[in-house]
């Protein structure tokens, strides 16, 4: 396997592909070839850190608004009005 | 005090389905944050991001009795939100430009860009993350990607969802979603190596292999 082979197949991989043919050819090569190694390492901490970043805050004022609108399409789509919380 | 369990998502659905409303608000809430994050990073305006939450968690409501369960509450609302995306998206476009779906040269496998600097990080991904002054430079990587490869990336790295699901909801052949995810996946990791890579480590490709 060429590290041109390894780049196609580099997804497979990256998303832990079962043991399989390729994955022991990708092996063997990672084996002796830093370069591709530090290449899926630095994808997979890509992936991780956009998976894991912080989440957009949504502005109060607009949250407000959709609790409101949900709740009356609920009432339209349900005929009832909306259950609250149990006291 | 016997000890009360809390319900599952699933519970929380099916309740929600028979008309509860406050098991409803409670997916609502959990759901919210990736919907938001989502439809903001594919469009990068908050207006049309809330827009986009608004209409998304509607049809929800409204098709929530009819939901079948063949693939999880948070697959299927992602998935109706990426709908009202490109919607947006295309309207934005008009007609001038080529359609997402549409297919160029650069779907295909040939001519992969070859990584250029090759270095391990000098933190790992968790500790960058917590940093919030990284924060932009991280974002702008993301925006200066090209919508085709951007959104295919949101979908399946960071929403999880299949390679199937994402090409589902782009309305793409799965062998495309995996040319386009390899592609964003190579131009996220050269810009985020080329500020968190460590120079003094970097390394030289080997192509002597055989």
């Amino acid at each position: 396997m060429t590290c041109e082979e390894l780049l196609k197949a580099l997804n497979e991989y990256v998303d832990g592909a079962e043991l399989s043919e390729l994955c022991d050819e990708f092996s063997q090569h990672l084996a002796d070839c830093d370069p591709c190694q530090v290449v899926i390492d630095n994808i997979r901490q890509t992936i991780s850190l956009y998976r894991h970043g912080q989440p957009y805050e949504m502005p109060k004022a607009f949250q407000d608004r959709l609790q409101d609108s949900l709740k009356s399409r609920w009432r339209e789509t349900f005929g009832q009005p909306p259950t609250t919380s149990q006291p | 005090m016997p000890h009360v369990e809390e319900p599952t998502d699933v519970d929380l659905l099916h309740r929600a389905k028979a008309g509860d409303f406050e098991s409803f608000e409670r997916l609502v809430s959990q759901l919210q944050p990736r919907v938001y994050g989502l439809a903001f990073r594919i469009l990068h305006q908050s207006q049309d991001a809330e827009d986009v939450t608004q209409q998304t968690f509607l049809a929800l409501v409204e098709h929530l009795p009819g939901f079948r369960e063949e693939s999880s509450l948070a697959t299927w609302v992602l998935r109706i939100a990426t709908n009202f995306c490109l919607k947006i998206l295309r309207k934005r476009r008009g007609s001038k430009t080529i359609a997402l779906s549409e297919l160029g040269p650069e779907d295909s496998y040939s001519n992969l860009p070859h990584p250029q600097f090759i270095s391990a990080w000098t933190r790992t991904a968790e500790e960058i993350a917590q940093q919030s002054e990284l924060r932009s430079e991280i974002e702008h990587a993301m925006q200066e990607l090209d919508e085709k490869y951007r959104l295919v990336f949101l979908l399946r790295d960071v929403e999880g969802l299949s390679v199937r699901e994402t090409a589902e909801a782009m309305e793409l052949t799965e062998s495309t979603v995996k040319v386009r995810l390899l592609r964003a996946r190579l131009a996220l990791r050269e810009r985020l190596t080329s500020k968190f890579g460590d120079p003094e480590q970097a390394l030289v490709p080997d192509h002597r292999h055989t």
